[in-house]
């Protein structure tokens, strides 16, 4: 515990630093955009309701839906740029956030702006015209300052939004205090998310504060107030952004799925390429099914996943081969079809498997999902946030015509509580899980083969194909770990008491892998 | 006076709605150097219109407005009004401005050089009898009465030759509307301004304005000296706008009186 905060504290300066570079971008963006945007809809009462319903109804859509909704639609464009100017655009990271939360704050500036601006004293507007202003300069001399208090807190509002919306980057990608949200909510490192939710909070409050400064500067003339809040803003922004400028080029970015095993997977793979002397950079928490898009577009350099899902997901193979034969097909499909390198399997599975309380499944006699089938209408499923849109759901369910009563999701760690305390009667457990040992709880057998073999798979995204460097220093991590060993370094990361970091878990791996050359 | 008029407004139309009603219909009348003139009418006479139309405020449908001869329309509005002062009800003093900056706005939109307009804030308002003081004063620190001065002197700081005025001493109270008027009166001589000014008081412009505009429903019904209108009431409609209470139509014969009697001496 002690050890994931100093960890924690150690990223803390480059996690915030993204944050404010995102929050900043996205308000900047935002306010270059809303205010013109504003001035048009002033002067031109007709396109008023259009573009305030627009911007309203991108207000309605949740800000992680945003976020995750731009990964589709910058792989579509930069499909697109990448034919007709032969460049792509990134997909993952920096670019969707900060165009997502720039919509997000363009709903209050442009909504102030108009109040601001449509509330002005008709008086003053004709004695601006009487004089002989120009509408520019009536704009510009008049209607601004008349109506900037308003349009400033329409910024604070955008920038507190902002603030608050760019935690949510970190499933798409793009470090911020987020990081420490998902990855705590993950590992059930509570003092992590409090960590993430009052550093957040505290630029939140802070940016307020400064910008009310300059607001009460600029509506009552007082020089002194306007220039610290300016400063204020300017040099906090400065110095946070420092920890960006000592980041070095050539590191490699090592991607990981939204759970512990990918966590501590990741530390592993980070601590095999450090101590080989190379930089390396992490985006944790990333979408199943833009993990493998973004090491295929190259915004990743590495990461694990599992051979089932690459077969059922990537390749959208609905046959089942043999374990060996997978991974055969897999490796050169991969390659084939987008250069990725699959490097090998580190000896595991972590395949999903239907798991129940034992005295639950002693009470019902079942032993297997065909024993279970019959009583499922009566039974309740909980299922991580993925699984029941995946095809090994659909392939469970048809062959052996499973109905349960209720479904529901969760992440990993509640549903492994939702089993515990009897809200749900069935889980989707993974094989590797150290939560199932733990439990002891009843993984239900497979007689019909369903569901197809999950190898855990070290990937090399096609930039880095030619990378000697990386295959050397990530070789000795095949076919070395067990799924006991991966169970005990999940349990580690998982236990409700006495948890360890994902760092420290890779460390108990490594120990054990030095150990056992 | 046989030179051109300086203003000729030249059977102008305008409608708001499209032709459907106009606003103003066929008005036409000339305005020579010096002269103070008042269009009077009810609410809803398009006497504010056809005020607006001099200064480009509003752009008739058709006819034409000219000044010192030359079409307004061809001329650019913004550059125009900065040199026809307009003064209004509702004030409209910047708010977010100093006073000095207010009444030197003109100026500075002409460029002016700094220390000129400095020395016309000054001057303007000593011209309307404010305290130099005021200059660095925001305008919600003025009184009503205060605030009509500043906007007087602000119409007046470019050097305009003309003064457009629309019900501007509405707001005060008579005691003040009095004296204001007075004052700006003087000021119309001394400064040799051609101004219009539009009132619904017909005391006002009986006492303010050498020719006075009858104007009903758009249309000008009558347009002469103040004592020509009164006494020959040719047009039955002008007769009945005409008509004051007792107390006023003395008032206002004692002045006519004293200005025939002042005509005749010269």
């Amino acid at each position: 515990m002690n050890e994931s905060i100093a960890d924690a504290i150690d990223v803390l300066p480059d996690y915030f630093a993204q944050h404010v570079l995102l929050s900043a971008s996205a308000l900047l963006l935002g306010v270059l955009l809303g205010l013109p945007l504003a001035v048009a809809v002033y002067r031109y009462p007709r396109v008023r309701w259009p573009i305030l319903a627009i911007v309203r109804l991108i207000q309605t859509i949740p800000g992680l839906a945003l976020l995750a909704l731009f990964y589709p639609l910058l792989l579509g464009l930069s499909a697109l740029t990448a034919s007709l100017f032969g460049f792509g655009l990134p997909a993952l990271g920096f670019l969707p956030t900060v165009l997502a939360l720039t919509l997000y704050s363009l709903l209050p500036i442009l909504q102030n702006s108009v109040t601001g601006l449509i509330g002005i004293n008709a008086d003053v507007i004709e004695a601006a015209n009487a004089v002989g202003m120009t509408p520019t300069q009536r704009l510009l001399r008049v209607e601004a300052p008349l109506a900037a208090p308003v349009i400033m807190a329409g910024i604070r509002t955008a920038a507190v939004w902002t603030i608050g919306a760019a935690t949510l980057s970190t499933p798409i990608g793009q470090r911020s205090l987020g990081n420490f949200i998902f990855t705590g909510l993950q590992t059930e490192n509570w003092i992590l998310v409090l960590l993430g939710c009052a550093s957040a909070a505290a630029l939140a409050l802070i940016t307020d504060q400064l910008l009310d400064l300059i607001q009460i500067g600029a509506t009552r003339r007082d020089a002194r107030r306007f220039i610290v809040g300016l400063m204020g803003l300017i040099i906090g922004t400065g110095a946070s952004l420092t920890p960006l400028f000592s980041m070095h080029q050539n590191t490699y970015i090592i991607g990981a799925k939204n759970f512990s095993e990918q966590f501590i997977l990741s530390e592993l793979i980070a601590e095999r390429l450090e101590g080989e002397g190379y930089l390396t950079q992490r985006k944790d928490g990333l979408g199943s099914a833009v993990a493998f898009r973004a090491l295929a577009s190259g915004d990743i350099d590495v990461y694990v996943d599992y051979s089932g899902t690459l077969w059922a997901n990537v390749l959208e193979r609905r046959d089942i081969l043999s374990r060996d034969a997978m991974l055969t097909e897999l490796a050169r499909l991969l390659s084939e079809r987008y250069g990725v390198v699959m490097l090998g399997s580190l000896g595991f599975e972590n395949a999903y498997a239907l798991a129940m309380r034992r005295d639950r499944a002693l009470g019902l006699a079942v032993n297997t999902i065909e024993d279970l089938a019959p009583k499922a209408p009566k039974l309740k499923i909980g299922s991580d946030l993925e699984f029941l849109s995946r095809p090994e759901w659909f392939a469970l369910k048809k062959d052996y015509a499973l109905d349960f009563g209720m479904l529901r999701s969760y992440t990993p760690t509640f549903m492994y509580h939702a089993l515990e305390d009897g809200d749900v009667d069935v889980i989707s457990a993974f094989s590797s899980d150290g939560r199932i040992a733990a439990n002891e709880l009843l993984v239900l057998g497979d007689p019909k083969h369903s569901i197809p073999s999950y190898d855990a798979v070290i990937l090399i995204s096609p930039k880095r194909a030619e990378d000697i460097a990386i295959r050397r220093a990530l070789t000795p991590l095949i076919g070395s770990i067990s799924v006991e060993h991966m169970r005990e370094a999940n349990f580690m990361v998982d236990r409700p008491q006495n948890k360890a970091s994902p760092k420290e878990a890779a460390h108990f791996l490594i120990d054990f892998l030095s150990a056992h050359p | 006076m046989a030179t051109s008029p300086l203003i000729e407004i030249d059977k102008i139309c305008k409608s708001f709605d499209g032709g459907r009603n106009f606003a103003i219909q066929d008005v036409t009348l000339t305005i020579d150097a010096g002269e103070f003139v008042a269009i009077v009418g009810s609410s809803g006479s398009g006497k504010t219109t056809a005020l607006k139309t001099i200064n480009s405020l509003i752009k008739p449908d058709s006819g034409e407005v000219r000044i010192e001869g030359k079409r307004i329309s061809a001329l650019d509005g913004p550059m125009l009004r900065r040199h026809i002062g307009y003064v209004f009800q509702g004030i409209g003093l910047f708010p977010h401005m100093r006073i000095g900056e207010n009444i030197g706005i003109a100026p500075k939109l002409l460029g002016w050089p700094k220390r000129e307009i400095t020395a016309r804030i000054i001057e303007v308002l000593e011209l309307v009898g404010l305290p130099q003081g005021f200059i660095s004063r925001f305008p919600d620190s003025l009184s009503g009465g205060e605030r009509q001065r500043v906007a007087v002197a602000r119409a007046i700081a470019a050097r305009p030759r003309i003064v457009l005025m629309d019900e501007p001493f509405g707001a005060l109270d008579a005691i003040a509307r009095d004296a204001i008027g007075s004052i700006y009166r003087l000021l119309h001589d001394q400064l040799r301004l051609t101004t219009v000014m539009v009132t619904h008081d017909l005391q006002e412009a009986v006492l303010l304005a050498d020719k006075i505009a009858v104007m009903k429903a758009g249309c000008v019904l009558g347009y002469d000296t103040p004592r020509n209108l009164i006494s020959r009431q040719s047009n039955r409609d002008v007769a009945a706008l005409m008509v004051m209470p007792s107390r006023v139509a003395a008032r206002v014969r004692a002045v006519l009186d004293e200005d025939g009697v002042e005509k005749s001496d010269e």
